[in-house]
C-alpha cells in the first residue's frame, strides 16, 4: 500500500526557483550568442537569487517539519540560513560578474592555440553562473535536510559544481586545475565517509530520519556500537566540508588556486550551509547522546582554533592567510555546537552572517589588488596600499578587524555571543582556549593592517584596479553590514533570536 | 549464511578503498578506490535493509548510485583536464600549490 506523498511546494519554492534559474542558465549558455550571453546570465542569476530571497521572507511564518514527507524541515533556523546563503550569494555574484576572472574556454588547453584564438575573438564562456546557481540550491537544501539521504544529496549538489568552478581561473590555469583535482578527490573521499556513516546510523535505528535516530538513542537497549561508528564517520564527512583541523589540508590550496571571486563565495556560503547541517545533525539527531560526542567535538574545536591561528602567522600569501583564518573561524563556530543550547544556536546564526559578509568583502578586495599580470596575493607587495587607495585599505582592514573580533565590528558581537553561550553551558575550558586563540589570530590580522598603513610602498608594490560599479556596491554592502552589525547588533540579533528554533 | 558476514565484507571493502586512496598515487586509481568505498556503503545499506526488515536502505543505495554516477562525470572531467595539461595523472606531479 502506498500513500500519496504530501509535498508543500510553497515551502520548497525558494530551492525550486534557484534550480529553475540554473536550468534556464544552461539553456541560455547553449542558445544565445556571445554578444549578449554574459549580460543575460548575470541578470538571470541575480533576479533568481532576489526572488528566492523574497520567497524565503514570505514563508517565514509558515513553518512545517513535514514539507516534503519529513525529508526536509522548514523551521526558523533553516530559513535564516537559506536567507543568509542567498544574501551572501547575491554579493558574491557581483564579484563573479567581473569579466576577467574566468578562463575564456575552460576546455581549451592552457597556452594552446585554441585558447589564444578564444581570447583574441573575445569569446567568453559563462557556464559559471548556472553552476553557481546549482551550488546555491544545494546550499539551501543542506541546512534544512532532515534525513540522511537528503543530506547526502544536498551535500553533493553543493559540492559538484564547486569542484568544477574551482578549475576555471583565467590566469595560472594549471594551478587552478590542480586545486580542482585536490578539492574533488578529498571532497569525494569525505562524502564516501559520510555515506558509510549514514549506512551504520540506518543499521542502528532502522530509519534514515534524524528524528527517528534521536528517538532510538534515548530508547534503552539498542546497539550503540553502530551508533558510534555512524556518528564518527558522518562527523568526519561534515568536518571536512567546514575545514576543521585535522581535515583542513585542502582549504589553503583550494582557496589559493580557485578564482578569487569563487573563493569568496565558497568560503562564505559553503560554511553557512555546512554548519547548518552540522547544527541540525547534532542538535536533533545526536542530542540524546551529547555526553558521548561533546569531548570529541570540544577537542576538535580547540585544535582547530589554535592550529588555524598559529598556521596563519607564517603565511606570506593573502589568500592562504584568509584560508587559515577561515579554518580558525570554523573552530569558533564549533564552540557554538558544543554549547548545545538555544543561545549557542542564535550566536552561530549571527556569527555566520558576520563572518560571511566580512569574508566576501575581504576576497572582493583581493580581486582588486593587481599588477600588470593579474592579481597580486603576495603580502609583501601589499605594503603601503593605504597611500595609493585609502578606501580599499580601510575596507580590508575593517574586514580583518571583524575577523579578529575588535569591538564596534560585527565579529566582536559574534564572538562575544558564542563564548557567552559556551560559558552558560558550563564549558569554561573551551572559552579560555577560544579567547587565547582569538588573541593569537588578532596578532596576524594587525600585522596585515600595519603592512597596509605604515609600510612605505616599494617599486614592487601592487596597485588597485579601478573597481567597477558592481564591485563598489558589493564591497560597500559587505563593509556596511560589518560596521552596522557591530554598532547596532540588535537589528539582526533579535531577528535570529526569534527564529532560532528547530522543528523535529 | 549469517547475514552479518555481508557487513564484515562491506567494512573490509571500505577499508581497502580508504587505504587505497591514501597509498596510491594515480588520480584514476584513487578515484576508483573512492568508488569502492561508495559501493561498500551500498552493500552495508542493503544488508542493514535486510536486517531491519524495511526498504529505506535499498532506496538510499539507489541515491548513492546516482550520486556516484554524477561524481564520475565531474571527476573524470577534472582528471582528464589535468592529464591533458600536464600529460600525467599522478597526484604527486600536481604540487604547484605548496602544502
Amino acid at each position: 500500500m502506498f500513500n500519496t506523498p504530501i509535498i508543500d511546494y510553497n515551502l520548497l519554492a525558494p530551492i525550486l526557483i534557484v534550480l529553475g534559474g540554473a536550468l534556464l542558465g544552461v539553456l541560455v549558455e547553449a542558445f544565445i550568442g556571445k554578444t549578449y550571453r554574459a549580460r543575460i546570465q548575470i541578470t538571470i542569476a541575480m533576479i533568481t537569487v532576489v526572488i528566492a530571497f523574497a520567497w524565503v521572507i514570505k514563508i517565514h511564518k509558515a513553518l512545517s517539519p513535514v514539507a516534503a514527507v519529513a525529508s526536509v524541515s522548514i523551521d526558523g533556523m533553516g530559513l535564516v540560513l537559506q536567507g543568509t546563503v542567498l544574501a551572501l550569494a547575491f554579493v558574491a555574484l557581483m564579484f563573479i560578474a567581473q569579466d576577467n576572472h574566468f578562463a575564456p574556454v575552460a576546455a581549451a588547453l592552457p597556452g594552446s592555440e585554441e585558447e589564444a584564438e578564444a581570447t583574441v575573438s573575445g569569446t567568453q564562456m559563462t557556464e559559471v553562473y548556472p553552476l553557481v546557481l546549482f551550488a546555491i540550491s544545494g546550499m539551501m537544501l543542506f541546512p534544512i535536510a532532515h534525513d540522511l539521504i537528503t543530506l547526502f544529496v544536498g551535500l553533493e549538489v553543493l559540492s559538484l559544481p564547486l569542484y568544477i568552478i574551482t578549475g576555471l581561473a583565467r590566469r595560472r590555469r594549471i594551478l587552478s586545475q590542480e586545486a580542482a583535482l585536490k578539492y574533488f578527490l578529498l571532497g569525494a573521499y569525505s562524502s564516501a565517509f559520510f555515506v558509510f556513516g549514514g549506512a551504520f546510523l540506518y543499521g542502528y535505528s532502522g530509519s534514515l530520519s534524524l528524528a527517528t535516530i534521536r528517538q532510538t538513542t534515548i530508547t534503552p537497549g539498542s546497539n550503540h556500537i553502530f551508533l558510534f561508528i555512524g556518528m564518527i564517520f558522518v562527523t568526519v564527512g561534515l568536518l571536512f566540508k567546514v575545514g576543521a583541523v585535522p581535515f583542513h589540508a585542502w582549504t589553503p590550496d583550494v582557496y589559493q588556486g580557485a578564482p578569487t571571486a569563487i573563493t569568496g563565495f565558497m568560503a562564505a556560503c559553503t560554511k553557512v550551509a555546512a554548519f547548518g547541517a552540522l547544527l541540525r545533525i547534532y542538535f536533533v539527531g545526536f542530542s540524546g547522546v551529547a555526553n558521548d560526542w561533546k569531548p570529541i567535538l570540544t577537542t576538535i574545536a580547540i585544535i582547530t582554533m589554535v592550529g588555524g591561528s598559529i598556521a596563519a602567522i607564517a603565511q606570506k600569501d593573502v589568500k592562504r592567510t584568509l584560508a587559515y583564518s577561515s579554518i580558525t573561524h570554523a573552530g569558533f563556530l564549533l564552540v557554538g555546537i558544543v554549547a548545545l543550547n538555544r543561545a549557542g544556536l542564535t550566536a552561530m546564526l549571527f556569527y555566520l552572517v558576520a563572518y560571511g559578509f566580512a569574508t566576501l568583502g575581504a576576497f572582493g578586495v583581493v580581486t582588486l589588488v593587481q599588477d600588470s599580470s593579474g592579481e597580486v596575493s603576495d603580502l609583501n607587495r601589499w605594503a603601503g596600499l593605504a597611500k595609493k587607495s585609502p578606501w580599499v585599505a580601510t575596507a580590508f582592514s575593517l574586514f580583518l578587524l571583524s575577523f579578529g573580533g575588535i569591538p564596534l565590528t560585527a565579529g566582536f558581537i559574534a564572538k562575544f555571543s558564542i563564548f557567552t553561550a559556551a560559558y552558560a553551558s558550563g564549558n569554561i575550558g573551551i572559552v579560555v582556549v577560544g579567547v587565547i586563540s582569538s588573541a593569537i589570530a588578532l596578532f596576524f590580522y594587525l600585522r596585515v593592517v600595519l603592512t597596509l598603513f605604515f609600510k612605505e610602498p616599494t617599486a614592487e608594490s601592487a596597485t588597485v584596479a579601478v573597481p567597477s560599479l558592481m564591485m563598489k556596491i558589493g564591497i560597500g554592502i559587505a563593509f556596511a553590514i560589518t560596521l552596522v552589525l557591530g554598532v547596532y547588533p540588535n537589528l539582526l540579533f533579535n531577528l535570529v533570536q526569534s527564529l532560532s528554533n528547530l522543528l523535529v | 549464511m549469517d547475514i552479518s558476514n555481508y557487513l564484515y565484507l562491506s567494512v573490509i571493502l571500505f577499508t581497502i578503498g580508504a587505504l587505497g586512496v591514501l597509498i596510491r598515487r594515480n588520480a584514476i586509481v584513487i578515484f576508483m578506490c573512492i568508488e569502492l568505498m561508495l559501493n561498500a556503503s551500498n552493500l552495508a545499506l542493503v544488508t542493514f535493509s535486510r536486517i531491519n526488515g524495511n526498504l529505506d536502505g535499498q532506496v538510499a543505495s539507489f541515491f548513492t548510485m546516482v550520486v556516484a554516477a554524477c561524481e564520475v562525470v565531474v571527476g573524470l572531467a577534472i582528471i582528464v583536464t589535468i592529464y591533458r595539461s600536464r600529460r600525467s595523472a599522478s597526484v604527486d606531479d600536481a604540487s604547484l600549490l605548496k602544502n
